[in-house]
């Protein structure tokens, strides 16, 4: 014999039906919304590996060089000298370096490859190179796992795209101990692009992030060198460390000396950027798709909620005259209560099952098309626990409602 | 009869007020999401040039090599300057159009004005035929203007507003990266989205405006240096674009004009020809490995449309579904309260179809009410994506006549359907069972 609480239900199956495809798809959707937001802002929370408080960066460009003069790379790196010590001297200025780009920036990435060996055809580590001088470690805010920082007669310039065979080299942990497994890395010769001429590795910094944020960069995100050279082009970038509570001065401030310094150059409205403003364009499209599944995910359960609790409240009214009889015959409002609870329940967990293979089958279709990643049980589990309760909790109202009703009603109603 | 079912309709919402506004807003919420989501769909995955997109070719030669390669066995994204000026050479397609970006500074040389960067591309003389660009004034150089390397200029409605404060410009010289070009055509304000010709280096979206366009061969003379994406194996021997051009790194973007099948199969055996002459002189060691794809097949090669766009309007639509279920929940609720209604009305002579056409009324009542508060909710959405997402792909979304036309249809077919199976059940039911028991 069936049991009175199915036979009940098989009473009212397309409402019993909808309330079960509901709580599935809800709950396929929440999962993987909720796995959206999670790989979002694990990437969001990733360290950049600098200080980015006091930092911003400065990119302007001369104009009126004539670069097919032989000596178009002296004068644009006396130039560059002549913007850094003019940014050095400000009373809001920390320190000051001139950099190729900065970790977030997706602008002027220079990747390239590290080799072991002499004119190494394949490289045994990708990297991204920041061409830099000896102030770096001070104006970035990151200090040295081991090792030493640059000198300044270390310091070397080139041309904006030749080929970078710095003398020594500074790494990042994450490419010191892919090459160097046995961390050991210090004082040994790295060979960039297949150079024939190795770069001795002075300094190993812990941490410090590549400018590129995109797919392809993520697959060495922390593979990071500093290298000992200003480029010369005739543009220039520089990245500035304000003094402590100056940062708001000094982005005033820095823009103004270098047009006193040359009037004739060229700062974009975006050629001044706080690192703040740096990281929120970097994860804008993520923050952005993160809180859109977050709405999503919110509207979801607010409407199964509401439907959970309307249906459920039309069948409690819809019974009152058998809770009355079930009343009147001895069974305790505690009785009704945990009769509505329970029913809610098994109809959840129905839906809860239908909405588990949803949720692969969603996830499965993502990945087919949308590059996502395997969704974790993890997430299926908080979601499905998130929307029993939630279910169970909508129910509540309806369910003391029934519970309330006077077993008098079996009698006089009828 | 109609004017009747409205009237009973509209009494039955005010009995259940509570339920009908929140069957209301559920519509409402689905329709806006998914409408809000498809507006930023509908903006990023539209054809830039309908009209011409099939007839538009991106050719690729492998010159690198196998390897390590961002996507294994594609050929690098660009070409390198000899396969550029070889195709160009030969010129087997109806039009075509070799490419790279650049940011030069720019200033009109008449006032000596301040010099700004300004974004552009060097192209080819097909250029503006080939993708149709509307011109304000004058026209674009011709073949002959690429065989002469002429030191002439292309510039956008935008940047001849500012420095020439939308005059006439056509004959004016303007300064770039310190040298004199002549003006010799403004376009119409132009922003095809997505930058077909160059989603390379664009990324597809963009919210910076092209303001010059000089002749490809003029700014490699100039040394106009390219501010496109360069994928090398090695550092070029030499600085600056002449080192580039000597170089086999890609950085070229092409595209060629191909108008039917037999020009497409011809392009493509130039193609396979060509790299096999490559092979056999030694410049490559490896199988001829090219590809021309058309202008859609290229976008979805080049995964233009963001990935998160196609997960959010999936994820919008579920939403939709399980509004529509709820408000079919609370349909049945709703009709299945009016039993003894309905008994009275069929026992009084109203037919099945009455009953039908009654609560269908009453159904698509709540989804037209639905799609008004959608038609605000989506407003509110594309107002929240425009202060979510990035701006290239945000500013591209926008309501217009057709989306609010789209919400409300959604709405009211979104309700009928949900309507339509408690529908059903209330014309089940049989007159004299209702009357009897109650």
């Amino acid at each position: 014999m069936m049991h009175p609480m199915i036979s009940a239900l098989s009473r009212h199956k397309a409402g019993v039906v909808l309330i079960v495809l509901q709580v599935a798809i809800t709950l396929a959707i929440v999962c993987n919304a909720v796995f959206i937001i999670g790989t979002r802002m694990e990437r969001v929370a990733r360290p950049t590996g600098v200080d980015e408080a006091p930092l911003f960066v400065v990119t302007q460009q001369w104009s009126g060089v004539d670069t097919g003069k032989p000596d178009a790379v002296a004068t644009l790196d006396a130039m560059q000298r002549e913007d850094l010590s003019a940014i050095r001297q400000l009373p809001d200025v920390e320190s000051v370096s001139p950099i190729n780009s900065l970790p977030l920036l997706n602008s002027a990435a220079w990747n390239g490859g590290l080799g072991l060996k002499p004119a190494q055809n394949e490289p045994t580590v990708q990297a991204s190179y920041y061409f830099t001088d000896e102030s770096a470690l001070s104006t970035l805010g990151v200090s040295l796992a081991s090792g030493r920082a640059f000198s300044s007669d270390e310091v070397g310039h080139i041309a904006m795209g030749d080929a970078a065979s710095p003398a020594s080299v500074i790494v990042s942990k994450a490419i010191a101990d892919r090459l160097f497994p046995n961390g050991d890395a210090l004082g040994k010769p790295v060979y960039l692009d297949g150079a024939n001429g190795p770069s001795m590795i002075v300094g190993v910094i812990p941490m410090l992030q590549t400018p590129g944020t995109n797919e392809y960069s993520s697959g060495f995100a922390y593979n990071s060198i500093l290298v000992p050279s200003r480029i010369n082009a005739t543009f220039s970038r520089y990245a500035v460390r304000a003094k402590p509570g100056r940062l708001d001065a000094a982005l005033r401030s820095v823009p103004e000396a270098l047009y006193r310094v040359n009037g004739g150059r060229v700062i974009a409205d975006d050629g001044v950027q706080a690192f703040k403003d740096v990281r929120a364009q970097a994860y804008r499209a993520d923050l952005g798709m993160a809180t859109l599944m977050g709405g999503v995910s919110f509207i979801l359960l607010g409407v199964t909620a509401t439907g959970v609790f309307a249906l459920t409240s039309f069948w409690v009214d819809q019974r009152r005259r058998q809770i009355g009889i079930r009343r009147a015959l001895g069974a305790s409002r505690r009785d009704i209560l945990y009769y509505f609870q329970i029913e809610n329940l098994l109809i959840v967990a129905a839906g809860a099952l239908l909405g588990l293979a949803l949720a692969i089958g969603l996830n499965a279709t993502l990945i087919m098309h949308y590059e996502m990643a395997r969704l974790p049980f993890t997430y299926v589990l908080l979601a499905l626990i998130a929307v029993v309760a939630l279910s169970q909790l909508s129910a509540l109202l309806p369910a003391r409602r029934a519970s309330g009703v006077d077993p008098a009603i079996a009698i006089r109603d009828a | 009869m109609f004017a009747y079912y409205l009237t009973l309709a509209i009494r039955s919402f005010r009995r259940n007020l509570g339920i009908t506004s929140l069957m209301v807003v559920t519509i409402a919420f689905g329709v806006a999401a998914s409408m809000t989501t498809y507006a930023v769909f509908r903006a990023v995955s539209g054809d830039p040039i309908p009209w011409k997109s099939s007839r538009l070719f991106v050719p690729q030669v492998d010159t690198r090599g196998p390897g390590e390669k961002k996507v294994p066995g594609e050929p690098p994204t660009a070409l390198d300057y000899r396969t550029a000026s070889d195709l160009l050479r030969d010129r087997r397609a109806t039009a075509q159009t070799a490419m790279y970006k650049i940011s030069p500074a720019v200033s009109s040389s008449s006032e000596g004005s301040h010099p700004a960067n300004v974004d552009g591309h060097a192209v080819g003389g097909d250029f503006f035929a080939m993708f149709d660009v509307p011109f304000q004034y004058g026209s674009g150089w011709g073949a002959d203007g690429d065989a002469r390397h002429a030191q002439v200029a292309v510039i956008s409605a935008h940047l001849n507003d500012k420095l020439f404060r939308g005059a006439n410009s056509v004959g004016q010289d303007i300064s770039i990266d310190s040298r004199s070009y002549r003006i010799v055509g403004v376009m119409r304000p132009w922003n095809p989205q997505p930058r077909f010709y160059d989603v390379v280096n664009t990324g597809g979206f963009s919210t910076a405006s092209e303001d010059v366009f000089l002749p490809f061969a003029t700014a490699i003379d100039a040394g106009v240096m390219t501010t496109s994406n360069t994928e090398c194996d090695k550092n070029p021997e030499k600085p600056g674009i002449a080192g580039l051009a000597g170089s086999n790194c890609a950085w070229i973007s092409y595209m060629a004009q191909l108008d039917d099948a037999a020009a497409v199969d011809g392009y493509r055996q130039y193609l396979q020809g060509y790299a096999a002459q490559l092979r056999a002189s030694g410049a490559t060691a490896w199988e001829p490995n090219i590809r021309l794809r058309d202008l859609p097949q290229w976008l979805d090669a080049r995964h233009v449309v963001p990935p998160d766009t196609g997960v959010s309007l999936l994820v919008a639509f579920g939403l939709l579904i399980v509004c529509l279920v709820n408000t079919a929940g609370l349909l049945l609720a709703k009709f299945q309260r009016r039993g003894g209604e309905i008994g009275v009305r069929r026992a009084i002579g109203a037919s099945r179809q009455a009953i039908y056409a009654q609560f269908l009324i009453e159904s698509s009542l709540v989804g037209i009410a639905g799609g008004v508060t959608g038609v605000l909710l989506t407003m509110g959405g594309i107002a929240c994506v425009h202060a979510l997402l990035p701006l290239e792909i945000a500013s591209l979304a926008h309501f217009d006549a057709p989306l609010l036309l789209g919400t409300i249809v959604l709405a009211v077919i979104s309700s009928m359907a949900a309507g339509a199976y408690p529908t059903f059940r209330a014309t089940l039911v049989q007159p004299t069972l209702q009357l009897k028991s109650t």
